[in-house]
């Protein structure tokens, strides 16, 4: 077992945080005040080449693995979980296009993806189904060399950004009824609809897609008829919950150094208060959370690099990191006291976005199902 | 315009945020580093930045250098992910403990070995040592003039050079002919961030590590024993206040403060 990073990935975290602690930290708050994404912070991480991690080199990527997007979006999840929300969900935009697209449909949308031109996502949720993915009422009707797709879609993370989008759509019944399409925003019969105003994850897109009509052409299928099911939950099992992941991850890191730093400033009885063995106790639970979803989260990120089915350490990283973000946030709130009800410290912004993971990429309930399947195996 | 080719001569110090357990050694009086991590001189970003800012104007190379530990490697690797077109290190043992002059000694025939250039950039002065000596002492064993305290570069035509050095209030305009060696002050520009697109080739970068026998030195004049100034001590220094108290009528009180004020060599 080698649990170290190697030099290139020290690097990568480095050049990740730097940009993060440059570019992101000064804008959090605006962020977080207006809900407003700041485009111009995303282009310079596009040219930079945070959006091609994932992306073979021939199509302009890095071509960088897993470990290393777990590496990035911790780091920029550790300064904003919003940004680094925006980008995951691009990742998981991408993803599918590189497992399962044919070398035109690749090469048709990978380079501008691996550029930063268009920013992308995965659209599943609908009113009727989110958890219950065979609850949604997209359809997709063959015309002639098109597909016609009438549905509404909810709570996309990118919806009013991405221009390159893939959409689950039904095309028949049942599990083998599920088709995933590619989408360009520009396609006739699309549009964003409602932005939602979210308590978390402020300066992250989220919203409705309304497709009326939509046309897409026959070569816009991503594999064939039916695979749809299969794609969407590999796709949101190996991009879209480690992204989430990673990111609830930095939640969790920028949770201890806020709760390490307030204690050993704040003099309460004559000492600082990290002197106290009920704020020790706190400390300690924030650190044991923070490395055991690191852990998890690398694990899960190393099985996937060497090409292994993992659905079930994806979904225990998810539920474990997820659910961490949110009782570290509290606890780092609870160490603040009065001032960690103050909109203007940090620990309130980190417990309301870290309670928005919770619910993407499934809830957690859906991961206990999701390592069921693995854990009656085991004996 | 022709090409310009620089080299810009970089230098890993201790991270500031670990200042605090900097020691020096009690018997060379050279400071041990060792367990804390280092970080690129801020302002020799600076002068990476603009040296690849002029090579997107001019076209050209840029080479880095520095002498440092081995450990350096990875400062290096960061100005080729930066942009950087090579690097070379000058790391031996002899060259341990050096003052800025036996810095520069090294670092100016290492410059020789490596061929013409037109522009020798640093930052003005280091995070740690922060003499400001080293770039002007390149400059002088080379032979080639300098200017300090650079807040902007021109490149003209015909091999010239227009500069601003940063004064106290407003700057000074100077002309020169290259070859020139210029330390750049933090006005002068942005630094860029290090490309995810360059990582892999930074990492995979061939960096050659000169020592002693690899450039044409006299041994004397080199590492601790070719150093003619030694640190003596690395301390924080606290500051006390003596306080007294004067107390009585206004016109007693007024006597006596003269009176003490003239004790301490005031008035």
């Amino acid at each position: 077992m080698e649990f170290g990073f190697t030099s290139e990935q020290e690097m990568l975290r480095k050049s990740a945080r730097e940009f993060a602690e440059a570019e992101i930290r000064p804008r959090v708050r605006d962020m977080d005040e207006t809900g407003k994404v700041p485009m111009d912070i995303l282009d310079k991480m596009a040219k930079l080449g945070f959006m091609g991690v994932m992306i073979p080199r021939e199509y302009g990527g890095l071509e960088m693995g897993h470990i290393a997007r777990t590496i990035v979006l911790e780091e920029i999840g550790r300064v904003s979980a919003a940004m680094a929300n925006t980008l995951q969900i691009t990742h998981l935009g991408i993803s599918p296009i590189v497992t399962d697209g044919t070398e035109d449909q690749k090469r048709r949308w990978l380079p501008m993806l691996a550029r930063g031109e268009k920013l992308s996502t995965f659209a599943v949720t609908e009113p009727t189904g989110g958890s219950d993915v065979l609850g949604i009422q997209t359809t997709a009707k063959r015309e002639g060399d098109e597909y016609v797709i009438n549905g509404r879609k909810c709570f996309i993370s990118n919806s009013h950004l991405a221009g390159v989008l893939g959409i689950l759509a039904k095309t028949g019944e049942g599990p083998k009824g599920l088709t995933t399409f590619v989408v360009q925003s520009d396609s006739p019969g699309f549009r964003p609809g409602r932005e939602e105003n979210k308590f978390g994850l402020r300066g992250a897109n989220t919203g409705e897609l309304i497709l009326e009509n939509c046309r897409v052409p026959k070569e816009n299928v991503l594999g064939k008829e039916g695979d749809g099911l299969r794609i969407a939950l590999g796709t949101i099992s190996n991009v879209g919950r480690p992204g989430i992941n990673a990111a609830a991850l930095g939640i969790i890191r920028s949770c201890l150094e806020e709760a390490v730093r307030y204690s050993k400033q704040r003099v309460l009885y004559g000492k600082p208060i990290s002197e106290l063995q009920a704020v020790q106790w706190n400390l300690t639970d924030i650190y044991m959370d923070y490395e055991a979803s690191r852990l998890l989260t690398y694990y899960s990120a190393w099985l996937r690099d060497k090409g292994e089915r993992c659905d079930a350490e994806n979904a225990m990283a998810k539920f474990c990191a997820t659910e961490a973000a949110v009782r570290c946030a509290k606890k780092t709130i609870d160490i603040f006291g009065a001032y960690g009800c103050m909109m203007e410290f940090a620990p309130q912004r980190l417990l309301r976005d870290a309670e928005l993971f919770i619910s993407g990429a499934g809830t957690s309930e859906i991961m206990r199902l999701v390592m069921i399947r693995k854990v009656l195996t085991l004996a | 315009m022709s090409r310009v080719n620089c080299i810009v001569c970089l230098k890993p110090v201790p991270d500031p945020r670990r200042w605090s357990e900097l020691a020096l050694d009690p018997i060379t009086k050279t400071l041990r580093r060792e367990g804390i991590p280092s970080l690129l001189n801020p302002l020799d970003k600076h002068a990476l930045e603009e040296a690849l800012r002029i090579k997107e104007r001019s076209g050209g190379t840029v080479t880095v250098i520095s002498m440092a530990p081995l450990t350096a490697n990875d400062v290096l690797r960061e100005a080729i992910a930066i942009g950087a077109d090579g690097a070379v290190l000058l790391s031996h043992k002899s060259f341990a403990g050096a003052d800025t002059l036996a810095t520069s000694y090294v670092l100016a025939a290492a410059v020789k070995k490596l061929g013409e250039f037109d522009l020798l950039l640093c930052g003005n002065q280091s995070l740690d040592g922060g003499t400001g000596q080293v770039g002007p002492e390149i400059a002088e064993f080379l032979g080639i003039p300098h200017v300090t305290y650079v807040r902007r570069i021109d490149v003209l035509d015909r091999g010239a050079v227009r500069v601003e050095r940063a004064l106290e209030y407003g700057y000074m305009v100077i002309e020169g002919r290259m070859p020139l060696v210029l330390s750049v002050v933090d006005e002068i520009n942005v630094p860029r961030h290090i490309s995810l697109m360059r990582i892999s080739d930074a990492m995979q970068a061939e960096i050659p590590v000169w020592t002693s026998r690899d450039l044409d030195i006299d041994s004397g004049r080199i590492g601790l024993l070719g150093s003619p100034t030694q640190v003596a001590d690395l301390f924080l220094p606290t500051i006390k206040r003596r306080r007294e108290m004067i107390t009585g009528a206004p016109d007693t009180v007024s006597k006596l403060l003269i009176q003490k004020l003239r004790e301490l060599g005031v008035l």
